[in-house]
C-alpha cells in the first residue's frame, strides 16, 4: 500500500498542493464540526504519542457549550528514547501536520493552535515557521480560511530541554511559561487546559493522519491495519540493524517483517537478544517473544508490552542488560520533575543500585530491592514517568535475571569509562 | 554598567508576547532570545526580563534552572553535546565521549582553556536512527565514529564551516 504520512519526496507547499493537499481542509470546512469528529471516530485513529487514546473521542470531550477560547496544541516534544518519527515527519511532510491542525481546530472550535516542539529541534521549528508562513499566504491558515469564516492562527513554540514536557499537562504548564510539571487530573485538558480553557493536545503523527482520513473517509482508514489498531504507524528502528530509520507500515505488521524486510535484518554477525518495542519506557521483550509478535496496540499488550510511540529499540547479544538499564535509569532520574516523592526518590534509588551492580559492588538482595522500588512507584504518582521507569526495571530483571545475578556475584562487565562522581 | 534590555529587544519581545493571551507565556521564548544574543542567561538578564514581563524574579529563576538548555554561564564557542542514551550508547557513544575527553583534556561540563569547546553528555536527542549523534550548538551531527569526530574537531578548530546531518 502507499504511504499516507511519509512520501518518497520531501513535500513543500507547491508539492503538497499538487498532490491534492489542502483539498481535505476545503472539504472539512464544508462539513459540520460534529461530522468531522464522527469521521475521525469511525477511522479508529488512536493517539500516536504513546497512550493510544482514541482521537475522535478525545476531541468530543470539549464541552459543546463552553464559552471563551479553545485551544489546539500539537505535541512535538519528541523525547522518548528510541523515538524519532515526528522529526522525520516534520522535515518531510510538514503540511500534513499544518493541514491536520487546521481541520482539527475547526472540528473542536479552536481559533488558536500551538506546535510545542522540543528545543533541540531548532531547524525543524524554523522549517515549520516558514511553512506556516507559506500556508498563511495561501489562505490555509489565518483569518477567514478559504472564505469559510473560520479563523485559525498557528504558532510554533520551542521547548527548552525537559523530557517531562512530553506529558501533556506538563507541556501546558511549559507553554504557559512555567516549569514543566504535570498537573493533577481532573480537571482534564478538554475542560480546563491551556490558559484554563478547553484544550485538545495531539501528537504530530496523529494530526498528520487527519487530512487523509477526511479525504478517504473514516471507513477507508479503518480498513488499514487490524480491526482495533487501524491505519498506518511510523515505526522508528534503532540499534544494530542494516537500515535503521523510520518506516510507515500498517499496524499489525510483524516485528519480523519490520526487521527483515524494511530494515534489512541485523548487522552481520549480530544475534537478537531483546527488543524494546515502543520507546524506552515500554517493557522489554526477549528475542523469542519479539520474533513472534505483531506490532499493534492489542498484540503488544497481550505480549506484556506496549506499542507506545513506535520506537523499536533492537538489542543484540553483545549488549549487557544491566548496563542498558543503568543508562535508562540515569535518564529517568535526570528527567523526573521532582514533584512526586515515589518518582523523585525512586528513580534516584534505582540509578544508585544499578550503578552499584554494574561495577560489581551489588548484592543479590539489591536485585529484589530494584523490583520492590519499581513496584512501589507504579501508579502512585501524578503522571506516568514513574511507571516509565518501573516498566523497564521490572521487565529487564524478570527476563534477564541471570545477568543481574552474575553482576551481583562479581562477574561484572568492565565499565565503559571511569565513573566520575 | 548595569545590563538593560535594548529597545530593539523590547520591540521584538512585544511581538512574541502577542502570540499568547498572557504575557508571561512568552517567558521561555524570551529567555531563548536572550541566550541567543549572549550565549547564556545572566542574572541581570533574568532581573530585567522579570521586570519586563511583570513577574517575580523567583519565577524566572525557577524556569531557567528547570530546563537543561538554559546556560547560566558562558560556554565555549562550540558546545559539543554527545547523546548518551540507549541507542547512541549501543552505537558507541561512550567511546566518543572518552575520545573527546582525551583530545580536549576536559571532563563533561567543562570548557577548554582557549574557550573553543564545552563538552556535555546529554539525554536522547531524538535522532536514534542515526546513532551515535552529537549536537554542536544547534546543529546535529549524525552516524558519528572516531574518524568523523576527529575530522569535525579539526574543522571547528580551524574555523571551517561545517554542515550537520
Amino acid at each position: 500500500m502507499d504511504n499516507i504520512l511519509l512520501k518518497d519526496k520531501v513535500c513543500d507547499l507547491p508539492g503538497y498542493f499538487a498532490a491534492g493537499g489542502y483539498k481535505p481542509l476545503k472539504k472539512a470546512l464544508g462539513l459540520k464540526p460534529a461530522d468531522i469528529i464522527e469521521e475521525v471516530k469511525k477511522s479508529g485513529l488512536r493517539g500516536r504519542g504513546g497512550a493510544g487514546f482514541p482521537t475522535g473521542l478525545k476531541w468530543s470531550f470539549i464541552p459543546k457549550d463552553a464559552k471563551g477560547p479553545r485551544y489546539l496544541v500539537c505535541n512535538a516534544d519528541e523525547g522518548e528514547p528510541g523515538t524519532f518519527k515526528d522529526r522525520e515527519l516534520i522535515l518531510k511532510n510538514p503540511h500534513a501536520l499544518i493541514e491536520g491542525m487546521a481541520i482539527a481546530a475547526y472540528a473542536i472550535g479552536a481559533e488558536t493552535g500551538y506546535i510545542y516542539i522540543r528545543g533541540e529541534f531548532a531547524a525543524e521549528g524554523a522549517l515549520l515557521e516558514r511553512e506556516i508562513f507559506s500556508a498563511r499566504a495561501k489562505g490555509f491558515i489565518g483569518a477567514n480560511i478559504l472564505g469559510s469564516g473560520f479563523n485559525f492562527e498557528l504558532h510554533v513554540h520551542r521547548g527548552a530541554g525537559a523530557y517531562i514536557c512530553g506529558e501533556e499537562t506538563a507541556l501546558l504548564d511549559s507553554l504557559e511559561g512555567f516549569k514543566g510539571q504535570p498537573r493533577l487530573k481532573p480537571p482534564f485538558p478538554a475542560v480546563k487546559g491551556l490558559f484554563a480553557s478547553p484544550t485538545v493536545i495531539n501528537n504530530v503523527e496523529t494530526l498528520a493522519a487527519v487530512p487523509a482520513i477526511i479525504a478517504g473517509g473514516g471507513e477507508w482508514y479503518a480498513a488499514i491495519g487490524t480491526p482495533k489498531s487501524t491505519g498506518t504507524k511510523l515505526f522508528c528502528v534503532s540499534g544494530p540493524v542494516n537500515k535503521p530509520g523510520v518506516y510507515e507500515l500498517p499496524l499489525g505488521v510483524t516485528f519480523r517483517d519490520l526487521l527483515e524486510q524494511s530494515c534489512g535484518g541485523l548487522k552481520e554477525g549480530k544475534r537478537l537478544k531483546a527488543v524494546i518495542p515502543g520507546g524506552s519506557s515500554t517493557p522489554v521483550l526477549t528475542a523469542e517473544e519479539a520474533w513472534a509478535v505483531k506490532l499493534d496496540y492489542e498484540a503488544l499488550a497481550t505480549a506484556g508490552s506496549m506499542l507506545g510511540s513506535g520506537g523499536v529499540i533492537v538489542i543484540d547479544e553483545g549488549q549487557c542488560m544491566v548496563k542498558l538499564l543503568q543508562v535508562l535509569a540515569r535518564f529517568y532520574h535526570h528527567e523526573s520533575c521532582g514533584q512526586c516523592t515515589p518518582c523523585r526518590e525512586g528513580c534516584g534509588w534505582i540509578e544508585k543500585i544499578l550503578n552499584r551492580l554494574e561495577c560489581g559492588r551489588g548484592t543479590r538482595k539489591d536485585i529484589d530491592t530494584l523490583v520492590s522500588i519499581a513496584e512501589g512507584m507504579t501508579g502512585r504518582t501524578i503522571c506516568p514517568l514513574a511507571d516509565a521507569m518501573a516498566m523497564p526495571v521490572i521487565s529487564f530483571v524478570k527476563k534477564f535475571r541471570a545477568e543481574f545475578e552474575a553482576h551481583a556475584a562479581g562477574k561484572y562487565c568492565p565499565p565503559d569509562a571511569p565513573v566520575k562522581r | 554598567m548595569a545590563f538593560k534590555l535594548t529597545e530593539e529587544f523590547k520591540a521584538r519581545a512585544e511581538k512574541v508576547c502577542a502570540k499568547y493571551p498572557r504575557r508571561d507565556a512568552a517567558l521561555i521564548p524570551l529567555l531563548q532570545e536572550l541566550q541567543a544574543e549572549a550565549g547564556y542567561v545572566a542574572e541581570e538578564g533574568m532581573d530585567e526580563l522579570a521586570a519586563f514581563l511583570g513577574l517575580p524574579y523567583a519565577r524566572v529563576k525557577a524556569v531557567v534552572t528547570f530546563y537543561t538548555m538554559f546556560n547560566r554561564e558562558p560556554l565555549g564557542k562550540y558546545h559539543l553535546q554527545v547523546c548518551r542514551n540507549i541507542s547512541c550508547h549501543m552505537a558507541g557513544a561512550p567511546g566518543l565521549l572518552n575520545r573527546l575527553r582525551e583530545k580536549l583534556g576536559i571532563e563533561e561540563g567543562e570548557t577548554t582553556r582557549d574557550g573553543m569547546f564545552t563538552l556535555s553528555a546529554v539525554e536522547c536527542l531524538g535522532a536514534c536512527g542515526a546513532a551515535p549523534v552529537m549536537q554542536v550548538n544547534e546543529e546535529y551531527f549524525e552516524k558519528l565514529d572516531e574518524a568523523k569526530l576527529d575530522a569535525l574537531l579539526e574543522d571547528l578548530r580551524h574555523g571551517r564551516r561545517v554542515a550537520g546531518r
